[in-house]
């Protein structure tokens, strides 16, 4: 009996680096959840970017759902996944952006260069309050409901599929 | 999208791969918080370069965390408060030592049980083997090498 | 044309893989003596193919052929002649080649040095060797061809990784393959007297010295690994228990519980199927470490770029090796048949030994893989680092480094253990005392301190306890047997004290330095006197200019440098340090801290730390020792 311990053993590890393997197949296994899940989300104390397309401020956030896209002029996943933000903005959802440790100027610019869907912009230049919302990179996509809780992160840039089957979802429910 | 993530994994492998070491000049109050500054980013992990603590990365956000738990220390939160706020932004994963909860136990536990369980099994090896020795009457002792 | 050739090589090479694994092993199971003896034709001939692709694959890099997708990804016009040949092993492609290469030699190598090896054993042993250099080769055709033309051809090609740019980075892959492969020697051995049923310590014998070689070269490589992180990247840590490194240090650890279960089983016949399962678990702890490496199952800073598809070949590759190892175990380990002997003796402590060698491994393997269990269990994102293995790792080896100094003094069979405990009394209590005091007189870390005192002191006077005994006893007839066991434990004497005194009384400061400004770190001054900028063959440089002294002395200037390489990517670190016998001053480069000269430095003062690989270096010695013993030159068919 003691002799096919070992096997046993071997034939449990195998297993669970099989698992491992399919679990990793194209995705990036090193993104880290949200513990703000189900929490409501933290206060949004940062100054805005002020440009010719915001449409709302801070205030206008209260009680309504809306999606956070961490972005930087900087981050280059954030022009791959910018159709997307703008898609899912000209559908009818208010995207809030959030500048992170970048300048205004190199902000606008890009945001000229590539288009603005963002209904408002705040801008977090030394990336102190990102803290608060676990933020530790570009991009990263957070969808907040009317309650104010955040509902969904997502690390990494969008794509069509994520938005329709998670982030839509969400925003559809009954205020 | 393949492409963008290995991209994205060369990127910061490129960055967490110790390129520029982690500076930070600090004033320090005392050579005690100097002490107590060092332990603790030793014990947090450096989310974006999670193989190493955020006394060692040089990874933008470890920086921004160094600076944090600094913030902290000095506003008076101990060890335990700090490491707190942490894990309520970035989950235990942040901890780089996995506390003792729930499945870590395994973690924590699980040598030892296996060290027991090879220590009964080398001690019944060592028992049979004294009574084949005792009954073959070997008073003797043996040879040197 | 010629990269072309290089591939045909490597299918021949895969053909002659599948003949010497099958030919040889149905010629040992029928008695065909025929069969039998193709193996070590078989062996060179396998050789001689692998060589020439390995060859041809350098060759490409040599003369910059951009149209080999490999040497376009890893290489450029710029880079220095010495890199372009360790290039080939930079990524994953070229190196699998060379573990590939290196199996092949360590085969040839058993093939010419079997003359007293009776024909049915060496055919069994090569042919299994030959079965591993099939699996591997299979994967490389199959999924990892380093000769895959890449068209149009780039007219430059990317560069090797900056950090692989240094002459320790040439080094350390081919040393720890050696190492790694070498393990398949010993395991060869275990499946090969599992078929035939019955375990000969003749066999025992003539398969421990190459273990000894194998467990040496493993040693030397993952000590090189280390000095390198050390001196190249920026923060004078040394180990980090990296998923990776972890995969180097297991086999490492079951290579040493080896080598010792493998001495006792040869002279006393006792543990032969423990010895059998250690040979098959140290190898295929080796197949796993290239697993994790380039399956993308874990995340490592070292990890090859990954790929699912080369996980699941690895994957299979492994359950095939491994899982039928351990059915043929199951089926066939042969009964317990040694000598008997007393709880106080020899055995009982090497038991002992193996058991806290393999109990330390296992628990490397549980904190590495526990992530992803967690994962796949729903448990959570968990993070295991040296907070974790460093702790456990102390606490299994101290009782180890207690029973060292025992052994050697002990006899098989039966043994006095209170004689033993009374000579090495008196060493032990020194080593107590000399620890206390060290405790109190720490300036920082003072557990660490002692216990780098007390387990420095007592290996060192109880192995030298031993050599006295010895002398006394014997008239000082000092085998090569014992030469080496003496040369390798007092390296784990002196790796002990360097390890623990590194991590106890290290200092260090970050200091925005203005130029002229000097700054105390410990007893040593140090004093920024600028930055230059220089060129090299494929970078710009940001130099700094250090002076550092102690005292009234000047013990010269260090050049900390940033580059900046042609290639793209961001900038470099290249730390510089003053090294000493007995510490070790290092500066490190951060970034401008104003417009007038001023810069951020990190200033280190590492008492003892280059004792970490003496330590290593005398124990891979001691081990290389050992093989030049009388007992090894028998003839294989002498008891």
């Amino acid at each position: 009996m003691s002799r096919l311990l070992p096997l046993l053993a071997f034939i449990a590890l195998a297993l669970l680096l099989f698992v491992g393997v399919r679990m990793n197949s194209g995705k990036d296994n090193s993104a880290i959840p949200s513990p703000l899940l189900g929490k409501t989300a933290p206060a949004m104390r940062l100054p805005e970017l002020v440009l010719p397309e915001s449409r709302i401020g801070i205030a206008d956030l209260k009680g309504k759902a809306y999606v956070l896209n961490v972005w930087g002029s900087w981050c280059v996943s954030c022009r791959v996944e910018h159709p997307v933000i703008t898609e899912l903005a000209q559908s009818g959802t208010m995207v809030v952006g959030y500048n992170y440790k970048d300048s205004p100027e190199d902000a606008a610019r890009w945001l000229a260069r590539y288009g603005n869907p963002f209904a408002l912009v705040v801008q977090d230049r030394d990336g102190q309050a990102a803290l608060d919302w676990g933020i530790y990179g570009a991009p990263e996509t957070f969808v907040i409901d009317a309650a104010g809780v955040v509902r969904f992160k997502h690390i990494g840039p969008l794509t069509p599929e994520i938005v329709q089957e998670k982030i839509l979802p969400i925003l559809q429910e009954a205020p | 999208m393949k492409n963008i993530f290995a991209a994205l994994l060369l990127l910061t492998g490129f960055l967490c791969s110790g390129t520029a070491a982690a500076l930070d000049p600090i004033d320090y109050q005392s050579p005690a918080e100097e002490q107590r500054f060092k332990a603790l980013a030793a014990e947090l992990r450096c989310v974006m370069c999670q193989n190493q603590s955020i006394a060692d990365s040089n990874a933008p956000i470890a920086h921004d965390l160094r600076m944090e738990v600094l913030r902290l220390m000095r506003e008076g939160r101990s060890d335990d408060e700090i490491k707190q706020y942490l894990v309520e932004r970035y989950t235990d994963f942040v901890l780089y030592e996995p506390p003792m909860r729930g499945g870590n136990w395994l973690l924590w536990m699980g040598p030892f049980v296996l060290l027991l369980i090879g220590g009964i099994a080398v001690a019944a090896v060592i028992r049979t083997k004294n009574k084949q020795s005792d009954a073959a009457g070997n008073g003797a002792t043996g040879e040197d090498w | 044309m010629l990269p072309e050739l290089g591939q045909m090589a490597l299918l021949i090479a895969f053909v002659l893989s599948l003949l010497l694994g099958t030919l040889p092993l149905w010629g040992a199971q029928r008695g065909n003596v025929a069969l039998q003896l193709t193996a070590r034709p078989l062996s060179f001939a396998l050789l001689a193919a692998v060589t020439v692709s390995y060859i041809l694959l350098t060759v490409a890099f040599v003369q910059h052929d951009f149209s080999v997708a490999y040497v376009a990804k890893n290489s450029n016009t710029l880079l220095p002649v010495m890199y372009q040949v360790s290039a080939v092993w930079g990524a994953h492609e070229g190196s699998l080649l060379l573990w590939v290469l290196t199996l092949c030699v360590w085969i040839a190598a058993v093939a010419v040095f079997s003359k007293n090896l009776p024909d049915v054993v060496r055919a069994r042993v090569l042919a299994i060797m030959g079965l591993v250099a099939l699996g591997f080769l299979a994967f490389t055709v199959i999924t990892s061809n380093p000769f895959e033309r890449m068209l149009p051809a780039p007219l430059e090609g990317h560069d090797l990784n900056p950090l692989l740019q240094d002459p320790g980075l040439i080094f350390h892959p081919p040393l720890l393959y050696i190492g790694y492969v070498g393990f398949s020697v010993a395991f060869a051995f275990a499946i090969a007297a599992l078929i035939d049923g019955h375990i000969d310590t003749r066999w025992i014998r003539w398969a421990r010295p190459w273990t000894n070689v194998a467990w040496a070269f493993l040693t030397l490589g993952i000590a090189l690994g280390s000095f390198w992180a050390y001196y190249e990247l920026g923060w004078g840590g040394w180990w980090f228990w990296d998923p990776v490194e972890n995969a180097s240090f297991m086999p490492w650890l079951v290579g040493a519980a080896l080598l010792h279960s493998q001495a006792t089983t040869e002279k006393r016949g006792s543990f032969s199927s423990w010895t059998l399962l250690l040979a098959i678990a140290a190898f295929s702890l080796s197949l796993l470490g290239a697993f994790l490496v380039r399956s993308g199952v874990l995340t490592s800073v070292h990890a090859f770029a990954s790929d699912p598809d080369r996980g699941m070949f690895i994957l299979a590759f492994l359950c095939c090796v491994v899982g039928g190892s351990l059915v043929l175990f199951a089926l066939r380990a042969p009964k317990e048949a040694g000598k008997p002997f007393h709880w106080q003796s020899r055995e009982s402590l090497l038991l002992l030994n193996n058991l806290l060698l393999t109990a330390a491994a296992a628990m490397v393997l549980l904190g590495t893989l526990y992530p992803l269990l967690a994962d796949a269990l729903g448990l959570g994102k968990v993070s295991v680092g040296p907070p974790y293995f460093g702790k456990l790792f102390l606490i299994l080896m101290a009782p180890l480094v207690l029973l060292i100094p025992f052994g050697p003094l002990s006899r098989w069979q039966r043994e006095n253990l209170s004689d033993i405990a009374r000579w090495l009394a008196p060493w032990l209590a020194l080593a107590v005392l000399i620890a206390v005091i060290a405790y109190f007189r720490a300036p920082q870390h003072p557990l660490k301190s002692a216990m780098a005192w007390f387990s420095g002191i007592w290996l060192a006077l109880g192995t030298a306890r031993f050599v006295w005994h010895r002398f006394a006893q014997s008239q000082g007839r000092f085998t090569a047997e014992i030469i080496g066991m003496v040369t390798a434990h007092a390296g784990v004497a002196v790796f002990c004290f360097g390890a623990l005194m590194t991590e106890g009384l290290s200092v260090e400061k970050d200091v925005a330095a203005k130029p002229g400004q000097s700054f105390e770190v410990g007893d040593y001054r140090f004093t920024f006197l600028g930055v230059t900028e220089v060129a090299g063959p494929n970078f710009i440089a940001q130099r700094g200019d250090i002076q550092i002294g102690i005292g009234e002395r000047h013990l010269g200037i260090l050049h900390p440098e940033k580059r900046q390489y042609a290639s793209g990517g961001s900038s470099m670190t290249e730390a510089d340090m003053h090294g000493g016998l007995t510490r070790d001053l290092y500066v490190a480069l951060g970034e401008p801290t104003d417009n007038a000269g001023g810069w951020a430095l990190r200033l280190y003062v590492k008492p003892f730390v280059r004792w970490i690989w003496f330590g290593a270096i005398l124990m891979a010695l001691g081990s290389l020792i050992v093989i030049f013993d009388k007992r090894f030159k028998r003839k294989g068919n002498e008891a």
